[in-house]
């Protein structure tokens, strides 16, 4: 049950994906980003990382798909069905990318030295235990991320807004 | 159902990033619209995520002797942090630029070039 779930959502995610690099119209790339993030979700799920997996769904569904729908809609010109063309140099990075792919499922499958767990793992990724690291021994870079996410809005505010001219 | 149990393993999780992370990487160099390399890093991100989060379920920490430490999904955390940020700043930039410049092809962002 556990692997048909896997594989739906997997083969999901990376068939939007797909759509998203394909996609003649900016529009639709932007739905299928959303629906491969939700993809992403179950999978996280399914590697019992309950937080991540809502966080997952709240942050990247919720907020960035829906920035990225606003950013074509405020920026959108001429027509909409050739709104998201390839360069002329789509080959070769189709070629790259395509070695990359290669490259990396050859260290996947040559690697034997993974070091599975011997036995299931029963723990859950749950906010309790992940706010435990995170106010204990990852403290100082969950402020720092803090004090990244403030700079950033108020950074995000003024580059789109335009700051004064001081005098 | 019983979700402890799967029979898929790390190779597969690690194959599924993968093909994510090529698909991000060849929207990267082959899109001419700038907030569609914007998704594709997103797409880039979220796989290096699934990794984080498959290594933490599945590879034994030999240093504490245990797998109860969640270090993969705090990095994985933080990378959601650092991607939300990103895409923040990013598109306030694209939004500027199309201000001054009227248009959202990167090969005509091309003025600090002499």
């Amino acid at each position: 049950m556990g692997t048909v779930i896997f594989f739906i959502f997997a083969i999901l995610a990376i068939a939007a994906a797909w759509g998203v690099v394909t996609s003649q119209n900016i529009v639709h790339s932007a739905l299928y980003l959303a629906l491969s993030f939700a993809g992403v979700a179950v999978l996280y799920v399914l590697m019992n990382a309950d937080f991540l997996a809502a966080v997952q769904l709240l942050v990247y569904m919720g907020a960035v798909s829906i920035m990225i729908v606003f950013a074509v809609m405020l920026t959108l010109r001429g027509d909409v069905c050739n709104s998201n063309p390839e360069n002329r140099h789509w080959r070769q990075g189709a070629v790259i990318a395509g070695l990359m792919f290669i490259m990396i499922a050859l260290v996947i499958f040559t690697n034997v030295d993974w070091r599975i767990i011997p036995t299931p793992w029963l723990g859950g990724g749950s906010a309790e235990d992940l706010s435990l690291l995170l106010l204990t021994r990852y403290m100082i870079p969950f402020e720092a991320a803090a004090l990244l996410l403030t700079i950033a809005l108020a950074g995000a505010v003024i580059l789109a807004k335009g700051a004064k001219e001081s005098k | 159902m019983n979700l402890n149990n799967l029979s898929v393993g790390l190779t597969t999780y690690l194959l599924v990033g993968a093909m994510l992370f090529c698909l991000g990487l060849y929207g990267v160099f082959s899109k001419k619209n700038i907030i569609a390399i914007l998704m594709s890093i997103e797409l880039m991100l979220n796989a290096v995520n699934i990794n984080f989060v498959a290594f933490n379920r599945f590879v034994w920490n030999q240093q504490t002797g245990n797998h109860y430490i969640l270090t993969g999904h705090v990095a994985a955390l933080f990378v959601i942090v650092v991607a939300a940020a990103e895409v923040a700043v990013g598109l306030a930039l694209v939004i500027t630029i199309y201000r001054n410049r009227k248009t959202t092809n990167v090969d005509e962002f091309n003025w600090l070039k002499w």
